[in-house]
């Protein structure tokens, strides 16, 4: 097995042992986390994959998120795994709809637009009688995880709660990985490498950005179900541009585009949030500069800088080992 | 809603959008001229607003408030300008907005520390405190009608800086052709400065002459920026025309919305965006300055 | 051997998670020392902040007359700024239950906010004091054993002005207010009390919250042509309200009814706007009796500053808490005892006599006022004993 491989293993045995060690207000925290990573990595493969910058991908993080708010009865516990489907097919659809109009849009215009018709989703759940409007809505009862007569996991306890959403995440990212090396995911990359060359080559490049814009929307559906999920509680801000503005920070942090980014991202994230948050009240301060930092200075994110650091000493390795070679070279003659 | 009534909702629609096409207009322009999305602009009218509070507690005059409160706004322009924004125009576009976004964190936060986070009124000048009688139960303050009367003014002077002087040439040529107007030899560089600084004082301007209005308070940048985004998209970036009517049809919009859709009120104007998107995806007056 | 560019990456792929969760891994030991944790989540920032403010230094004079214990315990506060933002409730009651492992819980001014407080409390079986937030569910369907209110509903307040509109003949109403939990309630009970009395509300108005542009909709009052505007606000939207009401010179032409809200705390910003207002409240200045007279000097020698009914009601949060405390002699686990001490009190409120209901709800005399000057006077009592019908608490 690969170093690499190894480590991935490592990293999520780490995980999945911690809420044996940790408090339970640490692992509601890391599991929001890894709910944060989910969504992250979403809009990563619109941003980083497919070059398409949505400032309102927290649209369909909410509608994942009210849609099991949504379909849980009032006096009962909703099942999970009839839900957790519809969920994510709610948000797929939402996105689906909203893509159909915009995938045509360029450039800057396209930011516009996503922010646009991710206000609509924020106003529709503010101000109507839809959801509990700016009150927000909280469940009665959580789902039950029942399989006909097994209960596979119990979702009252914490620690079954934080590893369900542990596995979505590895799912995710599995899957992610997956569909990157299909055809349709060589296709997006090469629509954000150049986009009139696809073109040229026959590609349908609207359809295949549709494609990506509903897989985005869907899989941050499946993060706003397990944090309604989670916390058994909704309210609009979920849907706002601060959250859609957050999100595209975590995926510029990890270093848009590249494996396991938005787990990197999200992570750092609200590390970040949590250690300036322990310093001052006036915590934005510090996080504000610190943004405008890293973009200045480390547009890649922390995944480019790591690799910035290692292509560095692989050349002077390189250069060291390349010297060596001339010399020997040289005495064998 | 009988004429009367509905002739005082229009007022009150463009009342608000004149009052929005002060803020929009900065932002269209330091979009279409220098090619930069700023997020933090409705940090300059938040600035505006906590400069009214702030000066006029100190000299005890409004209108002396105003004044000291352009120049300030002038300068802290020409500033960030030089110190930050000029690194922003090699940048895409995401890194942009990230930038602007941490920017708009920022300025919240050092208005916290210099003003607190409570909620401040903004004393009116005694003299247009009054109000005239318009129907048998309904007066209009005659501050507003002030407001509105300066923001008008205001239009037409930015429509005679942009289109009747040499400066307003620069100007739309540089929206137009970037690289073709440095080729010529013109200073583009003192083109966005100014372009910069106008924006921002128009901004804060914006925020001192409403503070008597509205509320001066923590969140009222993003509030009125959002709306601006809705405005600039609806009239094209660039255009200072299609934020004049883009402006008013969003005030209109939104004062009518309130009333006549209550469970909708702050749907209505993204419903609009959409569909002026759809029809025209680049505004309705494209790239005309 | 050459080494994969990807390498390193995929090793901070993994590391990164890791070195974050070792920050975080705290030795948290659950300390069931002597001292008494009292954690409030208040909002000490924005729109309601001075309430906030207020209640938390009226709860620490409540304290402090005990002589700084509660059932023979001393106090330890721990403090988060709940911002008034529903969002983040859930989050800020899980760090003062679940991270600082407070024994009781005190909040919050927002409705929303402590409806969300009042789940999180519920889940962990927490004992939760609400000192102001006046959301009819908390001693309704969301009622608990281990949930109390020292405030008032919503729609006691709106209940009483609706009697006091029939009882002054009018017939027609316009309500206002931000389209939120606590708004709706308001209207609610108002409409409850007006038309059951004969009048009719002919149109209800909504403006989200937390927005204070208030020009379109005072244009559409003055073309109603209602006998009376009703209007719930409180903090900076009051003070807005009030002024562009009179700025509108609708205060001359349609008289304006409102909750206490309206004008407590903001009578100094909203000046002559506000003079001559009606409002119903469980409590109003110039009240006569020698509980008031003593707490309101007392609070006025200990913060500089005149005591109001966020600070009241703060106040008798920690008579309550301390009732019940003395009867379990500070031994919070004892907590069956303690919840029955607790729904048995008779609190000497500043306020008047205070009982509490069986949904635990206060039951207590509204008073109607009128703004004279700085002060909301009291003029008479609206309803005697009201108590909150608590639709659908199965205490």
């Amino acid at each position: 097995m690969s170093r690499g491989r190894l480590l991935h293993l490592f990293a999520i045995a780490a995980l999945a042992a911690f809420p044996l060690a940790g408090g339970p207000f640490y692992v509601e925290l890391v599991g929001k986390v890894m709910i944060l990573a989910i969504f992250a990595m979403s809009l990563d493969l619109l941003v980083g994959t497919t070059g398409l910058v949505s400032f309102g991908h927290a649209a369909y993080y909410g509608i994942g998120a009210y849609a099991l708010a949504l379909l849980a009865p009032r006096y009962d516990a909703a099942n999970l795994w009839a839900t957790l489907p519809r969920s994510i097919l709610a948000a797929a659809l939402a996105a689906l709809v909203v893509g159909a109009l915009v995938v045509r849009v360029k450039g800057v215009y396209f930011i516009m637009v996503t922010l646009a018709f991710a206000q609509m989703a924020y106003f529709v759940f503010h101000d109507t009688d839809l959801g509990g409007g700016s009150d927000g809505l909280s469940m009665s009862f959580r789902p039950v995880a029942q399989l006909g007569p097994f209960a596979v996991f119990d979702v009252s306890n914490p620690r079954h709660v934080y590893w369900f959403i542990l596995a979505a995440m590895v799912a995710v990212a599995a899957f992610i990985r997956i569909m990157l090396r299909s055809p349709l995911g060589r296709a997006l990359e090469g629509i954000r490498s150049n986009e009139h060359r696809m073109r040229s080559l026959g590609f349908s490049v609207p359809r295949y950005k549709l494609a990506s814009f509903t897989i985005a929307g869907g899989l941050a559906g499946l993060a706003g179900y397990l944090l309604a999920m989670q916390g058994g509680f909704v309210n609009p801000e979920l849907i706002s541009w601060h959250q859609s503005g957050n999100a595209l920070v975590m995926v510029i942090l990890g270093g848009r585009g590249r494996a396991h980014a938005g787990i990197v991202g999200a992570f750092v994230f609200v590390a970040l949030q949590e250690l300036f948050q322990s310093l001052t009240t006036h915590w934005q301060l510090p996080f504000g500069a610190a943004i405008i930092l890293l973009v200045m200075l480390l547009p890649g994110g922390v995944l480019g800088g790591v690799a910035r650091l290692e292509a560095a000493l692989a050349a002077r390795a390189a250069r060291r080992r390349g010297a060596a070679g001339l010399v020997e070279e040289g005495g064998h003659e | 809603m009988d004429i009367a009534s509905l002739l005082i909702q229009v007022l009150n629609g463009v009342q608000y959008g004149l009052l929005l096409f002060l803020v929009a207009s900065g932002l269209t322009l330091v979009f279409g001229v220098m090619g930069i999305i700023n997020l933090a602009h409705g940090s300059f009218y938040m600035i505006g607003a906590y400069m009214a509070f702030t000066l006029s507690s100190l000299t005890g005059n409004l209108f002396l408030a105003i004044a000291l409160g352009i120049v300030l706004s002038i300068v802290l322009g020409i500033a960030l300008e030089w110190a930050f924004f000029a690194r922003l125009y090699r940048r895409d576009h995401l890194e942009q907005v990230l930038l602007t976004y941490g920017l708009i964190l920022v300025f919240e936060e050092l208005r916290s520390l210099v003003a607190g986070n409570d909620v401040h009124g903004v004393a009116m000048p005694q003299a247009l405190s009054g109000s005239i009688s318009l129907t048998s139960v309904l007066s209009y303050p005659v501050y507003r009608l002030f407001m509105s009367g300066v923001c008008l003014a205001l239009a037409g002077g930015l429509y005679l800086l942009i289109h009747r002087s040499r400066i307003g040439m620069m100007i739309r040529a540089g929206a137009s052709n970037r690289e073709m107007v440095q080729s010529l030899g013109i200073d583009i560089q003192l083109v966005y400065r100014v372009v910069f600084g106008v924006g921002v004082a128009l901004a804060a301007f914006a925020g001192m002459i409403a503070a008597p209005v509205s509320s001066v308070y923590p969140g009222m940048g993003t509030q009125v920026l959002i709306i601006c985004f809705v405005v600039v998209v609806i009239g094209g970036i660039g255009s200072v025309w299609g934020a004049l009517a883009a402006s008013l049809l969003v005030g209109l919009v939104d004062t009518f919305g309130r009333v006549l859709l209550p469970n909708a009120a702050g749907l209505s104007v993204y419903v609009v965006m959409a569909v002026v998107l759809l029809w025209r995806p680049e505004g309705l007056f494209r790239r005309a300055a | 051997m050459k080494k994969s560019p990807l390498h390193a990456r995929r090793i901070l792929g993994a590391l990164v998670p890791i070195a974050a969760l070792c920050l975080l891994v705290p030795a948290s030991a659950r300390a069931a020392g002597p001292k008494l944790k009292v954690g409030f989540m208040l909002p000490y920032t924005g729109t309601y902040a001075a309430l906030g403010n207020a209640i938390t230094n009226g709860f620490k004079l409540g304290v402090a007359e005990r002589g700084g214990k509660l059932g023979g315990r001393e106090v330890e506060y721990f403090t988060v700024d709940d911002e008034s933002d529903p969002a983040k409730a859930t989050e800020n009651a899980s760090k003062l239950i679940k991270r600082d492992q407070v024994d009781v819980l005190v909040g919050t001014v927002h409705s929303g906010v402590a409806l969300a407080m009042a789940k999180v409390a519920r889940d962990t079986n927490t004992l939760l004091i609400v000192p102001n937030a006046g959301a009819g569910d908390l001693t309704g369907p969301l009622c608990a054993p281990n949930i109390f209110r020292t405030s008032f509903t919503n729609w006691q307040s709106g209940y009483a002005m609706g009697k006091v509109a029939i009882e002054q003949k009018k017939k027609t109403a316009v309500t206002f207010t931000w389209k939120y939990a606590a708004g709706e309630e308001f209207v609610s009970g108002f409409q409850e009390a007006f038309e059951a009395g004969g009048g009719k509300v002919v149109k209800q108005l909504w403006v989200p919250f937390p927005q204070v542009e208030f020009q379109s909709y005072v244009t559409e009052m003055a073309a109603l042509k209602p006998d009376l505007v009703y209007a719930f606000f409180a903090g900076g939207g009051a003070v807005k309200f009030v002024k562009d009401y009179a700025a509108a010179g609708l205060k001359t032409t349609i008289p304006l009814y409102g909750p206490g809200f309206l004008t407590e705390g903001t009578l100094e910003a909203q000046g002559e706007s506000a003079q001559g207002l009606l409002t119903t409240l469980h409590y109003a200045d110039g009240l006569d009796n020698a509980k008031d007279k003593a707490f309101r000097a007392a609070y006025e020698k200990a913060y500089k500053a005149e005591a109001d009914v966020y600070a009241m009601q703060g106040y008798d949060a920690a008579q309550l808490l301390g009732a019940g405390l003395e009867a379990v002699k500070g031994d919070t686990a004892k907590r069956a005892q303690l919840v029955a001490a607790m729904e048995a009190a008779h609190i000497d409120s500043p306020r008047g006599a205070m009982t509490l209901s069986k949904a635990h709800n206060p039951v207590n005399d509204i008073y109607l006022r009128r703004v004279e000057g700085k002060r909301n006077k009291v003029i008479g009592v609206a309803v005697k004993a009201l108590a909150d019908p608590a639709r659908g608490c199965k205490l």
